[in-house]
């Protein structure tokens, strides 16, 4: 008796499998997407090998001043010849080392905490929080323990803007949460006035309000107290972001069901501990990637205190490039700052998408 | 707060209810806000009065005197500065319309792009849309003005595309339209257009509602839009005579002149803002799940119809709040045009008005409020449209 032998499977037809097979798929499966391949194609061909020509094949790389570029690519030797004030600004060139060491802490500082199975990683975290600012003033500001005084009005460069905007998000990240709660109160006269400041702060450019901090806030306060043109400028940062944390840390709280807050309550908690312990860690959680976009958005927007003069990373490249000994590099400048702020901000938005991934407990709905 | 803390209010003590609790709060909070208040005000009249500055709206009949590089109205340098004012808005809203248009047609094309079946338009649209969102507004706006448009030869040089447009460091000037012979005969013929549009929009849904006999309304809506004009122009003469730019020795005569900080701004902010356009028409389209298409096809429907009648009404639904939200970005955007130099509202009026006048409080006012007011009309006119068209569910 014989029994049926199966016979081997033939293999897919070679047109459908391997680089062919996915050729025919993604790129050539119908007239129109051939023809739209073909004209991606010209495009990038339109588009890169110049720009790789520009910047790489025929750029000049070392140097001293503007004659060792032979202008037919682009010219780095600027970039490396002033690359020190686009990250310092105007910071005395000696106590340099300071900045430094306020970079190096907060890194080696922060690193700890991204080890999820450091003991006491909480109590950790908020002792950093709350020691290091008052450690980078110290460092970065001086005038006691020792430390040459240095004036806010010599901050400049990549430094400034990573100190605007991380006191920026340290300010309007507890203002928003605050502001959030208010307006999800019970109570009608905190809900109105925690809206009227919402609103306000949406509802105008970021330039008007550091316009603002620059022409208003010295009529504001009494002539005695006199704030400099950071401090002003961060103030209005602080309100300016935390509108708009608030809202983004409304919709967490909006998400979170009624049986959580019920649940809370029956457990005998207060209004603040209920928050503290059980509302906020899980709205907070799900708006993670919303925080991180503001704080991305804050990050860009910290070019605009351009117009308040103060020399922000932008601002310095923007003055070096009207330097007389360095005329007609502005695309060398301006590109070196997009590729900065673009490493800065795709790398926190990436982040945020492992950092969603790792908290993602499933109680999202 | 009541929600969670009704429950067990001891008797006694008016501390621990939580009624009381909830007045006192309040009464503290508003206390507080009206005492800073008063502080700022004082604070401030001090202060003008110590600088000897006279409060109030009468500087806005002063002559401005100086002159802006460009006006949509007519303007002078002995006009008011309440002239400046509308200059300056109008000029805001120039780049707001333009770019909200460039950006709108940008956005959209990369949004479907990223869903292309095709791999190459995926990947090209998705570095398009991380490049540019993630790199500051103001960067782009400096990028195209210093280092793409002042490198650009001078006038007598410039680059002219078909000897109708000429690009140089100091302009763009184009064909401008000048009113022809059939102007009004083009214009009238356009109004009637639109009405006999209505109408037959209006015939051929009643008639479906009642029959179910489709009409293309699309294609004779075209064929009527396009054909009166032409029709008109055809039988009254062009509606429009091309005044076209001229190169002469020095300059450029003639034709339509555009600043370029105008180009930088608008070219920028239409770049960045339609890569977050892009997103959202992404993520809208992608919001309509796969059995909608599927239905729609069971049903019959043609692939296009599908989209049109099936696809794209619920991704609108989807795309428009956060669409609406990035106009109004991209509005409060075109503030950064003061970072170049174009007279913008800002510039104009937060700017120039108020380091000739010293009128800080009075300019900023008014300045906050044209974009207050234009952020809240917009949100309520969003509210009104996400009622009317939210999902009535049963």
């Amino acid at each position: 008796m014989t029994t049926h032998a199966f016979k081997p499977d033939l293999p897919a037809p070679s047109r459908s499998i391997g680089v062919v097979g996915w050729l025919r798929v993604n790129l050539f499966s119908s007239w129109l997407n051939t023809l739209l391949t073909l004209m991606g194609l010209y495009l990038i061909w339109l588009i890169v090998p110049p720009i790789i020509d520009w910047a790489i094949i025929k750029a000049d790389w070392s140097g001293e001043s503007r004659d060792d570029c032979s202008r037919e690519g682009a010219c780095w030797v600027f970039v490396q010849t002033r690359f020190s004030q686009f990250m310092y600004g105007f910071y005395p060139a000696e106590l340099r080392w300071r900045v430094d060491a306020a970079a190096w802490l907060a890194v080696l500082g922060a690193a700890p905490l991204f080890f999820r199975r450091m003991p006491h990683r909480v109590r950790y975290g908020i002792a950093y929080l709350l020691l290091y600012p008052l450690l980078a003033y110290w460092l970065l500001h001086g005038g006691f323990f020792g430390l040459e005084t240095v004036p806010t009005s010599r901050w400049g460069g990549l430094m400034l803007t990573i100190v605007i905007a991380a006191v920026g998000i340290a300010g309007a990240l507890p203002l928003g949460i605050l502001l959030a709660l208010g307006r999800r109160s019970d109570m009608p006269a905190i809900r109105v006035l925690c809206v009227t400041f919402i609103e306000f702060w949406r509802g105008v450019p970021l330039i008007t309000v550091l316009f603002m901090s620059s022409v208003m806030l010295p009529l504001f306060l009494p002539e005695q107290m006199n704030l400099d043109k950071l401090m002003r400028a961060m103030l209005m940062v602080i309100f300016f972001e935390a509108a708009y944390i608030a809202e983004v840390v409304r919709g967490g709280l909006q998400a979170i069901p009624r049986g959580q807050y019920e649940a809370a309550a029956a457990m005998g908690l207060g209004y603040w501990r209920s928050m503290i312990l059980v509302i906020l860690p899980q709205a907070l959680k799900m708006v993670i990637p919303g925080i991180v976009n503001t704080f991305i958005a804050l990050f860009k927007d910290t070019s605009l205190v351009i117009i308040i003069g103060l020399f922000d990373f932008l601002n310095s490249i923007k003055r070096a490039t009207s330097d007389p000994a360095w005329l007609g590099m502005s695309t060398e400048g301006y590109v070196f700052a997009a590729l900065v702020y673009w490493m800065f901000c795709f790398g926190m938005s990436r982040y945020s998408i492992h950092l969603e991934r790792t908290l993602d407990t499933g109680h999202r709905t | 707060m009541r929600t969670i803390a009704k429950s067990g209010a001891a008797r006694g003590s008016l501390l621990r209810d939580p009624q009381a609790r909830a007045w006192l709060f309040q009464i503290i909070a508003v206390i507080t806000v009206v005492a800073i208040g008063w502080f700022l005000f004082h604070n401030t009249q001090a202060n003008l009065a110590h600088r000897g500055i006279n409060s109030g709206f009468g500087f806005l009949d002063n002559a401005a005197g100086f002159g802006i590089s460009q006006h949509l109205i007519d303007y002078s340098e002995s006009d008011s500065y309440g002239r400046v004012f509308w200059v300056g808005l109008l000029n805001t809203l120039l780049v707001s319309v333009i770019g909200i248009i460039l950006a709108t047609i940008i956005g959209f094309t990369l949004g479907v792009a990223r869903l292309s079946p095709n791999w190459l338009i995926r990947q090209i649209s998705t570095v398009y849309i991380e490049i540019f969102r993630n790199i500051p507004p103001l960067l782009l706006i400096f990028f195209v003005y210093f280092a793409v448009l002042s490198p650009l030869p001078g006038p007598r040089n410039s680059l002219s595309l078909w000897d109708i447009i000429f690009i140089n460091n100091r302009s763009v000037q184009m064909p401008a339209p000048r009113a022809g012979e059939g102007f009004w005969v083009f214009w009238m013929a356009l109004v009637l257009a639109l009405i006999a549009i209505v109408l037959l929009n209006r015939w051929a849904r009643a008639r479906r509602h009642a029959t179910g006999r489709p009409f293309p309304v699309f294609w004779i809506s075209l064929v009527l839009f396009v054909g009166f004009p032409w029709l008109g122009s055809l039988l009254f003469g062009g509606p429009f005579l091309w005044e076209i730019p001229e190169l002469q020795r020095f300059n450029i005569r003639g034709g339509w002149v555009v600043i370029p900080e105008l180009v930088s701004i608008v070219l920028a902010l239409s770049i960045y803002t339609a890569a977050f356009i892009g997103e959202t028409v992404r993520a809208g389209i992608q919001s309509v799940s796969h059995g909608q298409t599927e239905a729609a096809a069971s049903l019959g429907l043609r692939p296009g119809r599908v989209l049109r009648l099936v696809i794209v009404p619920q991704a609108l639904r989807v795309i428009i709040p956060p669409l609406t939200s990035q106009y109004l970005n991209l509005a409060k955007n075109s503030s950064l045009a003061a970072a170049i130099g174009y007279p913008d509202m800002v510039s104009l009026f937060a700017g120039t008005v108020l380091n000739q006048t010293g009128q800080a409080i009075e300019t900023m006012a008014i300045t906050m409020s044209v974009y207050l007011a234009i952020s809240i009309s917009i949100s309520l006119l969003m509210n009104w449209y996400n009622k009317r068209i939210a999902l009535i569910e049963r």
